[in-house]
């Protein structure tokens, strides 16, 4: 199915429309709640301090880096750094091999969803089990994640009983349990317990866990082994910066002021300490990122945290689903990474399908400019792709709009036109799109110019437009 | 007595003449006086959000052209305000732009006007366009206004703040969504009980009276300038 045809599919699904609508609705409420300035008086000074921490990070990200990885072997892990997929890939099915490991757990992680891991690891035929239960639900039902924070966001509370085998009428709590008595046994079986990680913190080699379930905790301290997956990106110089992004992730993501389990955890168990994997591993993923840290312009991509708060106030997502969206990352960040990572030639017409409202960049927490680089990508599209006709189009525009006497003639025939043909608007594709969807407005007989004129002149009738 | 020049845009000035009309008398009857220059054409929007900068690079120098030595420029129009006011400088690197007002931020903020004697009978909810919205922190102004019409009842929908749909050529290049965001932008106004939504920005207007019509509804749509501009 090409591109249009996904969105055909979400939008001719009306369940879908009111789950995704719904859905998203509930979750920016719950932010509003949770920045109106009564709540959160300095949620704008947050947002630009946090903006500013991960601006100097990546400014910095070399050193920041080597001193991360200097802090997580000091506490007894190992840090892998992995160029693309494959490498890191490669890394897990080695490890799982060598420790001859038949089951690993995971924990929602949007960045083993991008290398493809549990393919992999299901094609070498090692059992993976996600443990968020939105993540659960969908690999039961053979499926992607619809939304960066919420995997099943587009299923009904029926489709998700049909998915676990149980009777349609179950109440949430009904299926929870049920998800909850077969993930128990899976975590206390497992090998190996993959997470991803919202933080990396340099000055302690700390990784952060973000969660509301406390799969990701049972994930890396149940089984004896723990690997944590994350992009270069996630680095913050120091501990005490965390104040700034934990005040915004929850709120941004759901309205909670903190998520149920927020964890720091620093390499393996150490002597004497009760929890933890024998065994940690700190997977650090490029996959492209260096090349958009390469564009001083459009770096800021890479700031994000992952909140999924755009997605949720974006008119587009919230009719075409995430499933419309050519990568694992969709809404407008999904908009801005894919090009960036893939290259701009692969989905040229991502970067145009958005209104360019602008709500993305206003809830975004640490204020990625995505409008502003949307714009961006979309000259870069026309300055690569060259299409004649509508360059052609743009010119004779521009070329029309420079001549005022020519716009002012060009203006009058269209007028008439409109008025004594209306049915020809059909033979102008632009016209016959708008058409598909909404009337056309009544086509005035004069202009606001020559009513101007009249106006000037002293015509009374020219008062208001009244003729018109 | 402030000398204000209109630029009132290429949709106004072809498809909806009376907004226009109607901003010039609500101006002059705030005591400005008035100049139209009639060299002036579009903003240069359109192919500037399609990635076209040099066609629209073009376009903004004929704009500043024509527009050489005014003090106010008042623009019935949130988009192409912004358009002038925040995206010339990406155009034009060092350029800065001061001189551009749309019509509502004009009223309050320079003239200190939130009552402009007008009146009209009706229930009436206001659209908030995105640019005007994000771009030039338009939230309270048009409302201010609008509450101040003898005989207009003001009430809020719940979607006030999410987009019509339009987007330019958005609206055509990906039109299935844009009506769907449309539809739902209309369901949200007709929730309202109100019989006429309001917006600053004429391309909205025209997105939401489309699809008003498409769905047989008879709530009407007016520019402030209109509602504004009646007695």
């Amino acid at each position: 199915m090409n591109y249009q045809e996904k969105i055909t599919g979400a939008l001719d699904d009306p369940k879908l429309q009111l789950a995704i609508y719904t859905a998203t609705g509930r979750l920016a409420e719950g932010r509003r709640k949770a920045v109106v300035a009564d709540v959160l008086p300095d949620y704008q000074e947050l947002r630009q301090h946090a903006h500013d921490i991960k601006k100097h990070t990546l400014d910095h990200l070399d050193s920041y880096l080597v001193e991360f990885e200097r802090n997580v072997v000091a506490r007894g892990g190992q840090v892998i750094w992995a160029n693309d997929a494959t490498e890191a890939c490669d890394f897990v099915r080695n490890l799982v091999r060598e420790r001859a490991a038949k089951l690993v757990v995971k924990s929602k992680s949007m960045t083993t969803e991008e290398i493809h891991l549990n393919h992999r690891l299901e094609s070498d035929g090692v059992e993976v089990v996600e443990t968020d239960l939105g993540e659960y639900i969908i690999q039961l039902a053979g499926e992607t994640p619809y939304h960066i924070i919420a995997p099943a966001l587009h299923k009904t509370r029926e489709q998700v009983a049909a998915v676990l085998d149980s009777p349609l009428d179950s109440t949430a709590e009904e299926l929870t349990a049920k998800a909850r008595a077969a993930l128990r046994k899976k975590f206390l079986e497992a090998d190996i317990g993959i997470t991803g990680a919202n933080f990396l913190v340099a000055d302690s080699g700390a990784i952060v866990l973000v969660e509301n379930e406390g799969n990701a905790r049972l994930s890396s301290a149940a089984p004896r082994i723990h690997i944590a997956v994350a992009g270069i990106e996630k680095v913050i110089p120091r501990a005490q910066d965390l104040a700034v992004f934990l005040k915004l992730l929850a709120r941004s993501a759901t309205g909670q002021p903190l998520s149920v389990y927020t964890s720091l955890l620093a390499g393996p168990r150490r002597e004497g300490e009760p929890d933890g994997p024998d065994e940690f591993y700190l997977l650090l993923l490029d996959n492209g990122r260096t090349r958009v840290l390469a564009d001083r312009e459009k770096r800021q991509s890479l700031y994000c945290i992952r909140c999924g708060a755009c997605l949720n106030h974006c008119p587009v997502y919230r009719k075409i689903g995430g499933y419309s969206y050519p990568w694992v990352y969709s809404g407008p960040i999904g908009k801005i990474l894919t090009p960036q990572f893939m290259g701009i030639e692969q989905d040229p017409w991502l970067p145009f399908a958005s209104s360019l409202c602008g709500a993305c960049g206003e809830v975004c927490p640490v204020k990625i400019d995505l409008p502003k680089i949307l714009l961006d990508l979309r000259a870069e599209v026309v300055a690569r792709r060259k299409n004649r006709s509508e360059l052609r189009a743009f010119r004779i525009f521009s070329w029309i709009m420079r001549h005022p006497r020519a716009y002012a003639r060009m203006g009058q025939l269209a007028r008439i036109a409109a008025r004594t043909a209306p049915g020809a608007a059909k033979m102008f594709g632009p016209l016959n799109a708008w058409l598909s969807q909404r009337d056309l407005p009544a086509m005035p007989e004069r202009s606001f110019r020559e009513l101007w004129r009249d106006r000037k002149s002293g015509d009374p009738a020219g008062k208001s437009g009244n003729k018109s | 007595m402030p000398r204000v020049s209109i630029f009132v845009t290429c949709i106004v000035d072809q498809v909806f003449p009376r907004v226009g009309m109607a901003m010039a008398d609500v101006l002059e009857r705030a005591g400005c006086e008035i100049e139209f220059r009639e060299e002036q054409t579009c903003c240069g929007q359109p192919a500037f959000n399609s990635g076209y900068r040099e066609e629209a690079r073009g376009v903004a120098r004929h704009f500043l052209d024509v527009f050489e030595g005014a003090e106010y420029i008042v623009v019935p129009s949130g988009s192409c305000a912004a358009m002038i006011a925040h995206h010339y400088a990406d155009l034009f690197p060092g350029h800065h732009e001061s001189r551009v007002w749309e019509f509502s931020q004009f009223l309050t903020a320079v003239l200190h006007l939130e009552d402009v004697d007008a009146s009209l009978d009706g229930t009436v909810t206001y659209h908030d366009s995105c640019h005007a919205l994000r771009e030039l922190k338009i939230k309270d102004a048009p409302r201010r206004l609008l509450q101040n019409v003898r005989g207009l009842r003001l009430v809020e929908m719940d979607a006030a703040e999410e987009c019509c749909g339009f987007g330019g050529t958005f609206s055509v290049k990906f039109a299935e969504v844009s009506g769907a965001i449309a539809r739902t932008k209309i369901d949200s106004i007709a929730r309202t009980g109100a019989d006429t939504v309001v917006s600053i920005d004429s391309s909205c207007l025209m997105q939401i009276d489309g699809a008003l019509r498409r769905a047989g509804s008879n709530i009407r749509t007016m520019h402030l300038a209109e509602v504004l501009a009646s007695r």
